[in-house]
């Protein structure tokens, strides 16, 4: 994992409720954003008109928020396809942390794998954020911290958040996942002597 | 006596390696299915990390993703750009590996999670995850199955193991009586609007109710399809004697004495009487019409006898955005009737209604009428063993009769991976996404069961299938 333990930038409100991984990358994005790039699929929809032509009217089109970290959304933030190119994209633009009052399961474990931030908060504290933003038209800072699992807004009001024990600690280290498993070999082997006597069906595909 | 427990504490505890505190788990992943979009780039990465796959025996794949479905395809036509090179090397690391891999020519080849429990991969009482949300699909025969990441997946390769957080428990009980017309893609769709888009995040969802003791396998995996559709990302169907029939003597199912063995184990695993749940809800299923989707959201459904809500109602803010946004992107007026709201195209096809019962609802509305001119009509079975077992019993005649374009088996027009069959059409679709986009450029998606499809690709308009039959 990519490591993470603080970040302090601009804070980008993007608050509609469920924007699905389709509106993070497209299908359509999906084999052309390994040629050119992840960040330049993300929100490609929104982001271009025509093939490519940016879109004035879109946020992250414009200075400063072009240089966010921190996207602020609404419920259900990542919910739909699988597609670890969401967070990938994300991850690609710049962001290091979405704050959503709640967020797709899935989309949620792969931000960790991609050295992005998921945090839940009430979305009265988000739209507190984005309205402290957009009044100094972008141009404030929040601050996350996920050792304290703190966010400061603007104006200094701090929040805190919880984030799983297991994936918090691997993103503060930036440890490999794959590593850690590995370490618990002998469990693992230990487990599995005694579930192929219960379960030996489950082994060997007939 | 001990503690009564649900079907999915009985699987997380026997799944669980190690705790790792804080609800989460290092669980024994009993299958892997990998897919061409995404496959091929996992086991690419485990390869740089220079470690290799754990459980090989384990580990499946298939072309479902990119591959064209275009009549008489060949074994690498995909319309996705760049969408070669992934399903090559798919093929090339399968081998490589030892993988038990369907490429695009095997008789065998079909979405992976129509593929996955018609094969008998997919078992009652296993753990399987894949590189796809709809992996949920397989809880219909009583597996704990869920979409992962493909880094996830390279870390499934790499230790045949996954660490996840537990999530809660939650039981949604269909009773009563189902009425004419009424298939399970409107109980499921029903529910989503019920306790919307998001109503189960968190959760783990087990269908239960005297309606899903009645149904089949096919339509308990149609239900268990779209548990990700509101944010449970597993949901499940325990097995019972219906599943045992089902799966018994599949290519991949335990046989003899193992089978034996492996049926009183999944017995076993039933959710005891007196369980308790973290949530219950419960349907009255004589209450639910057919369903039809009228925004982008699927939780944004209705009763075919019912209107497009008006966004003027909603109290809050997000909310009201939500439905003006869908609205204005489906290009419907608030207070449209959904009956007679004219369609472009119509698709029958993918892993929420593409199996061979599916396929033939579908075909008993087509059978002697015609697609209403101009309406551009495509079917495309879940599997190409469904697909021959469909031209077995005539099926494709009746569709091509009628008017359908009949494909070879894959994902390619439900996803939007290139081709663009449906830009800017307004489409009644079996699929279970009608997310923006999600079928191609300014696509606006209906989503339907298989019969409200057939009825509406001949009245030219979104119908009502019990009028059109009847
Ligand atoms: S048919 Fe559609 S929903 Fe199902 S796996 Fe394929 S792309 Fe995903």
């Amino acid at each position: 994992m990519e490591k993470l333990t603080t970040v302090e930038g601009v804070a980008v409100p993007i608050l509609r409720i469920n924007i699905d991984t389709d509106q993070i990358t497209p299908g359509k994005e999906l084999v052309r954003m390994r040629t050119e790039g992840a960040a330049a699929s993300l929100f490609a929809y929104w982001r271009y008109i025509g093939d490519r032509e940016p879109n004035p009217e879109f946020i992250l089109n414009r200075e400063p928020w072009n240089k966010a970290q921190i996207l602020l959304a609404d419920r259900n933030f990542g919910c739909g396809s699988s597609r670890e190119s969401a967070p990938q994209a994300l991850r690609a633009w710049g962001f290091r942390a979405v704050i959503a009052p709640s967020f797709g399961g899935i989309f949620y474990n792969n931000c960790f794998r991609n050295g992005l931030l998921p945090i839940e908060m009430p979305i009265e504290d988000i739209r507190s954020i984005a309205m402290q933003m957009e009044a100094a038209q972008g141009n404030a800072k929040v601050i996350v911290d996920l050792s304290n699992q703190t966010v400061t807004a603007p104006d200094g009001t701090r929040k805190s958040f919880k984030a799983p024990g297991v994936l918090r600690e691997m993103l503060l280290l930036g440890a490999d996942e794959i590593d850690v498993t590995l370490r618990r070999a002998a469990e693992t082997d230990a487990f599995r002597s005694r579930d192929r006597i219960k379960r030996p069906w489950a082994y060997r595909a007939a | 006596m001990a503690k009564p427990q649900t079907f999915f504490e009985k699987m997380w505890n026997d799944h669980v390696i190690a705790d790792l505190g804080d609800g989460a788990s290092l669980l024994q992943i009993d299958r892997l299915f990998l897919h061409d979009l995404s496959g091929s780039a996992a086991i690419a990465r485990l390869e740089e990390s220079g470690r290799p796959i754990n459980s090989r025996d384990q580990v499946f794949g298939v072309v479902d993703h990119l591959i064209s479905s275009r009549p008489g395809r060949g074994p690498d036509d995909t319309a996705s750009r760049g969408g070669v090179e992934l399903i090559q090397s798919m093929r090339q690391l399968s081998h490589k590996y030892g993988i038990t891999f369907f490429d695009s020519t095997d008789a065998r080849q079909g979405i992976v999670h129509v593929v996955s429990p018609e094969l008998g991969i997919a078992l009652p009482g296993t753990t399987l995850v894949c590189g796809d949300s709809h992996t949920c699909t397989v809880g219909g025969v009583g597996a704990l199955a869920w979409g992962i990441g493909s880094t996830e997946c390279e870390h499934v390769l790499a230790t045949q193991t996954l660490a996840q957080v537990r999530p809660k428990t939650m039981r949604i009980n269909f009773e009563g009586e189902v009425g004419p017309g009424v298939y399970p893609k409107d109980l499921i769709l029903y529910l989503i609007g019920e306790i919307g888009a998001n109503g189960g995040i968190g959760y783990a969802a087990e269908f239960a109710g005297s309606a899903i003791r009645k149904m089949s396998v096919e339509g308990r995996m149609t239900i268990c399809n779209m548990a990700i559709e509101f944010q449970a990302k597993y949901g499940f169907v325990p097995a019972d004697d219906v599943t045992f029939d089902y799966i018994k003597g599949r290519d991949f199912a335990p046989k003899g004495h193992a089978w034996d063995e492996a049926v009183a184990y999944w017995r076993s695993l039933a959710t005891d009487e007196h369980a308790v749940f973290d949530q219950e809800v419960t349907i009255d299923c004589a209450r639910i019409q057919p369903q039809v989707t009228w925004g982008t959201s699927p939780q944004q459904v209705a009763g075919i006898g019912d209107r497009v809500p008006d966004p003027a109602d909603m109290s809050d803010p997000g909310v009201r955005t939500l439905l003006e946004r869908a609205i204005e992107y489906i290009q419907l007026r608030p207070g449209t009737p959904l009956d007679g709201v004219k369609i472009d195209a119509a698709y029958i096809g993918s892993c929420t209604n593409a199996r061979i019962s599916d396929l033939r609802d579908a075909a008993a509305v087509l059978k002697g009428r015609k697609v209403a001119p101009g309406v551009r009509a495509i079917c495309v079975p879940g599997s190409s063993t469904v697909k021959r077992a469909a031209e077995a019993e005539g099926l494709d005649r009746t569709f091509r009769d009628a008017g359908f374009e009949w494909h070879e088996s894959g994902c390619a027009m439900c996803a939007s991976q290139g081709g663009d069959y449906f830009a800017n059409l307004r489409v009644i679709s079996t699929t279970n996404r009608n997310f923006e986009g999600r079928q191609g450029p300014q696509t606006r998606t209906h989503l339907a069961s298989p019969v409200t499809v057939a009825a509406s690709a001949i009245a030219g308009r979104i119908a009502d299938a019990r009028t059109v039959i009847a």
